[in-house]
């Protein structure tokens, strides 16, 4: 709407005939505060590494010789291996219990509402001594039909109705009862998780795929699942994380292969107790930390239509600037 | 249910020999206590264009999606090309479809938004693949042929690989058209499809729509243009309250409404 007669100038050029003005050169604001705290945290950290290095008690040359032993490996394994099969399982409960829980299905939103009650009113350390105690309630895990031991005199039959059983200590090792609390208990925080990011999706995702003709269960899987995952991965990262620490719990099973538990025998043992809980966060820091770099490509991948939009921007502003 | 309504079709009766894409009667629809639609009776014939006008919380937007069964009318009935929408009768009785019949019954119809409600996680392409791969399991090399042909139609082809939020409101909408126009529908509902967009981008929309009027779509458009109205619409429909107040050719309509409401309502957005 200019009130000029010259052509449209395509913008980021200068106007023809005005001198570019002179750029601004004025004195900053001084901020005298932030290098007073710098000073500060500096001796600090002076003191800091002065203890690390002089104090006796951590015994670095130890810690080093013992941290990377046989024991200690198998224990990474096993919290490695736990906390990537209870956390796939746990996200695969998840879905199922969110979806269940906005299924609009009565019978299955109770039995997802139940699920989540009771596995997040429970604390995992219980979880655990419980899942371990599995064989005091049944000695074998039996399959037939149920309530036999009723029915089955009724009709004038001996025996049961029970075609296979395994012992449970054979079936429930120390392993699996972890696998089980941890999965479980994860399944049912990921089930809020989930839910609300199928919530975040806004509801006209919904109705113009229903209005395509979509079923429910296809606009869960093509559309709504897929922008909820924008939403679930950034929790799932903390989840994974905390499951990870969590592992140490399974040593109250007793899961005793676990590295937390592998450490710290290890300084009971030989009295040298604190290099191994150094050690001990030095192994969770570094292990944590890969994890985060997964996360980081994760949260990438699903942020792709943002990201080729913005990447369509730049390239649109660099068009124009040259 | 009167058994002697022989004006109004049972379900699934012959469609070929009505012209009569959709037959509202006596649609009521409440929400809580709110009623938005107090008895809405309309027919759309086979290949007309049925423009609604009306202000805000006339149940406008509300009738346009009891016609594709996206909220479930309180009392009427409501039949789209011969088929009732959402249930099956039998005897004078109604029995509820199964959310899978309904979703099979709205294959026939297509809708677009006001917000577009493009799919932010697909391509363009994808948007407009979608429901003819998933839903009608057409071949995706056909799928993508007709695709590209529709999006070359609303005059998009060279975006078929952008992501909806590369594009403008305007080009975004006639995404939104091609990919409804991907399932090819009989029936076409417009919700404000302008309504959204800024001033400059109304008429690259409006240009694809008159087209598709012209190509002999049938079309039900809730709409405040009033100049789109006037020229492509065979009949316009002014709503208040949720009661079709007057309804007639869009320039008799126009220039010289009979109802007071119509007058009042007009002497405003005119």
């Amino acid at each position: 709407m200019s009130t000029t007669t010259e052509p449209p100038r395509p913008p980021g050029e200068p106007v023809p005939g005005r001198p570019e003005p002179e750029p601004i050169k004025a004195v900053p604001v001084r901020y005298p505060g932030r290098w007073i705290v710098a000073a500060i945290l500096l001796v600090l950290a002076g003191m800091l590494v002065n203890m690390l290095v002089t104090n006796d008690a951590f015994d670095w040359p130890f810690m080093l010789d013992n941290m990377f032993t046989e024991p200690v490996l198998v224990g990474v394994r096993t919290t490695l291996i736990l906390t990537v099969l209870c956390m796939a399982i746990g996200i695969l409960l998840g879905i199922i219990a969110a979806v269940m829980r906005l299924s609009g299905n009565p019978i299955l939103v109770a039995m997802a509402w139940l699920y989540t009650w009771f596995f997040r009113a429970v604390p995992r350390l219980v979880l655990c001594v419980v899942f371990g105690n599995l064989g005091i309630l049944y000695s074998h895990l039996e399959f037939g039909l149920p309530f036999d031991n009723y029915w089955m005199p009724w009709l004038g039959f001996d025996g049961d109705a029970r075609f296979f059983s395994v012992p449970m200590n054979d079936l429930l090792t120390a392993f699996m009862a972890a696998f089980l609390a941890l999965a479980l208990s994860e399944g049912a925080y990921m089930a809020e998780i989930v839910r609300a990011g199928l919530l975040s999706v806004d509801k006209g995702q919904t109705e113009a795929a229903q209005a395509l003709g979509m079923s429910r269960g296809k606009v869960l899987r093509r559309i709504t699942l897929p922008q909820a995952l924008r939403v679930i991965v950034p929790p799932s990262g903390n989840e994974t994380i905390a499951l990870l620490k969590d592992t140490s719990l399974v040593s109250a099973i007793p899961l005793t292969t676990e590295l937390f538990f592998q450490l710290q025998a290890v300084g009971n043992r030989t009295f040298n107790l604190f290099p191994m809980l150094v050690a001990a966060c030095l192994w969770y820091l570094a292990i944590t930390s890969l994890l985060m770099v997964g996360q980081y490509f994760l949260e990438r991948s699903f942020t792709k239509g943002d990201r080729q939009a913005q990447t369509g921007v730049k390239a649109m502003q660099s068009k124009a600037g040259a | 249910m009167s058994e002697n309504a022989s004006t109004v079709p049972d379900d699934h009766v012959t469609a070929t020999t009505d012209d009569r894409m959709v037959v509202a009667e006596n649609v009521h629809k409440t929400f809580g206590r709110l009623r938005v639609l107090r008895g809405i009776d309309l027919e759309v014939h086979r290949g007309d264009v049925m423009c609604v006008v009306g202000p805000s919380g006339s149940g406008k937007s509300t009738f346009l999606r009891c016609v594709n069964h996206l909220e479930k009318l309180t009392a009427g009935r409501l039949w789209v090309n011969g088929e009732l929408m959402g249930y099956r009768q039998r005897r004078g009785k109604l029995y509820e479809l199964h959310e899978t019949q309904v979703a099979a019954q709205r294959r026939g119809i297509g809708m677009v938004f006001q917000n577009f409600n493009l799919f932010p996680h697909m391509s363009v392409l994808g948007n407009v693949i979608e429901a003819p791969v998933q839903v009608k399991r057409e071949r995706r090399q056909e799928a993508r042929e007709r695709a590209l042909a529709l999006l070359d139609r609303v005059g998009l082809a060279d975006k078929s690989a952008s992501y909806p939020r590369q594009l403008s409101g305007g080009q975004q909408q006639r995404v939104a058209i091609a990919r409804a126009l991907a399932m090819r529908p009989e029936l076409m509902l417009f919700d404000e499809p302008t309504s959204a967009l800024d001033p400059e981008l109304v008429g690259e929309v409006l240009d694809v729509m008159r087209d598709l009027a012209r190509e002999g779509m049938t079309m039900l458009v809730v709409t405040h243009e009033m100049g789109f109205a006037r020229e492509v619409g065979d009949t316009l429909v002014f709503m208040d309250e949720g009661v079709v107040v007057e309804s007639g050719p869009p320039r008799e309509v126009l220039t010289n409404p009979r109802h007071e409401r119509t007058q009042a309502f007009l002497s405003k957005v005119l």
